[in-house]
């Protein structure tokens, strides 16, 4: 017997040789297993996420093998290390230039709150400029740490409606950041 | 050939007899010469030191800045030079008024000086006169403060996101 763990199907209707689910499970389930994180990782963090991308912790077991330096075809935004206040608009640029669905995970103190640079020259958190899903604590987290964000993130993803980026709601958290 | 040894005090002896009044304030903290001169001086007085024979300070360590705000003169310039020929260092300090701290670049003898002298006007606003393009280098181009002067509260008081309440201390 191998030690391979299959992910388990979404609820659905089973019967001889077809499987009925809604497509929101389905899709989620795609997405959720084949997430593109783009990492903009600017210090001490970003480190910390290569031992996660290593052999030893594998990213790559989540379905997040693609690891793109690129915005194209990227859907998680991993900001880590700390932001200053001149790298602010390059964030948020990269973030804008990101297609939907997109995500956000900010990891470590400094991406969630300025960490111990409470100073003129660090954004005091990457929230006061992008929307952010799920924040990592630690300084630096551990790659656990860094891994279970992911989970969280895929948790996000699974269970969100197809509609949820169309809906108001959405569009005025969106517009508070000034994003059309 | 034996070459002469140079020490601090074959530098000073030799800047003493050429600027006299012009320098003062001497003293050798970790055996490190350090001086003080004036605005006016500077350029001659590391020119000298450049050009002469001996002596031949012809690296350019660093140009920084300091705020000293009881001090008559609170802004100061502090050059450091290094003779590799000799290995001997010098730091050389020149204080400037507040309300218009302006020095000459040294520019036109160290290339080098340039960054270091953008970096000095962008954290405490001192004026290089003749400096090709001053203007900020590391922080927001919008920045209307010079940060490295010490007139600032270190915290801003109405923050409550840091409160010691919200960790339990």
């Amino acid at each position: 017997m191998s030690d391979i763990k299959m992910v388990e199907a979404p609820p659905g209707i089973e019967g001889a040789g077809f499987f009925a689910t809604s497509l929101d499970k389905a899709v989620g389930l795609a997405r959720s297993y084949s997430l593109w994180p783009l990492p903009f990782a600017t210090s001490c963090c970003g480190i910390e996420f290569m031992a996660t991308m290593g052999a030893h912790y594998d990213l790559a077991r989540f379905g997040a093998e693609r690891l793109s330096f690129s915005p194209r075809q990227a859907d998680l935004l991993m900001v880590m290390g700390t932001i200053a206040k001149k790298m602010a608009p390059v964030l948020r640029q990269v973030y804008l230039q990101m297609a939907e669905p997109r995500w956000v995970m900010a990891v470590g103190a400094c991406a969630s709150s300025g960490g111990i640079f409470d100073t003129y020259s660090v954004l005091q958190g990457i929230d006061e400029i992008i929307p952010v899903d799920v924040y990592v604590p630690g300084c630096p987290p551990r790659p656990e740490g860094i891994i279970d964000g992911l989970n969280r993130i895929q948790e996000l993803v699974q269970n969100e409606s197809l509609r949820r980026r169309d809906s108001e709601e959405y569009k005025q958290l969106l517009a508070k950041y000034g994003i059309q | 050939m034996a070459v002469k040894e140079i020490n601090n005090q074959a530098v000073l002896e030799k800047l003493q007899t050429k600027f006299a009044d012009a320098i003062f304030n001497v003293s050798e903290p970790h055996e490190f010469l350090t001086l003080t001169t004036t605005k006016d001086k500077i350029i001659d007085v590391v020119q000298f030191l450049y050009n002469d024979d001996e002596l031949k300070f012809r690296f350019l360590t660093d140009i920084c800045g300091i705020h000293y705000p009881e001090q008559e003169l609170p802004l100061g310039v502090i050059y450091h030079l290094h003779s590799l020929t000799n290995n001997v260092r010098i730091r050389i300090k020149v204080f400037l008024p507040e309300h218009a701290p302006r020095i000459a670049s040294l520019t036109g003898l160290f290339l080098g000086a340039n960054w270091m002298e953008r970096e000095t006007y962008d954290f405490f606003g001192i004026i290089f006169e003749g400096h090709p393009d001053l203007r900020r280098i590391l922080n927001v181009d919008d920045m209307v403060a010079f940060p490295m002067r010490k007139e600032f509260p270190l915290e801003d008081p109405n923050r409550t996101d840091k409160n010691d309440d919200y960790f339990g201390r």
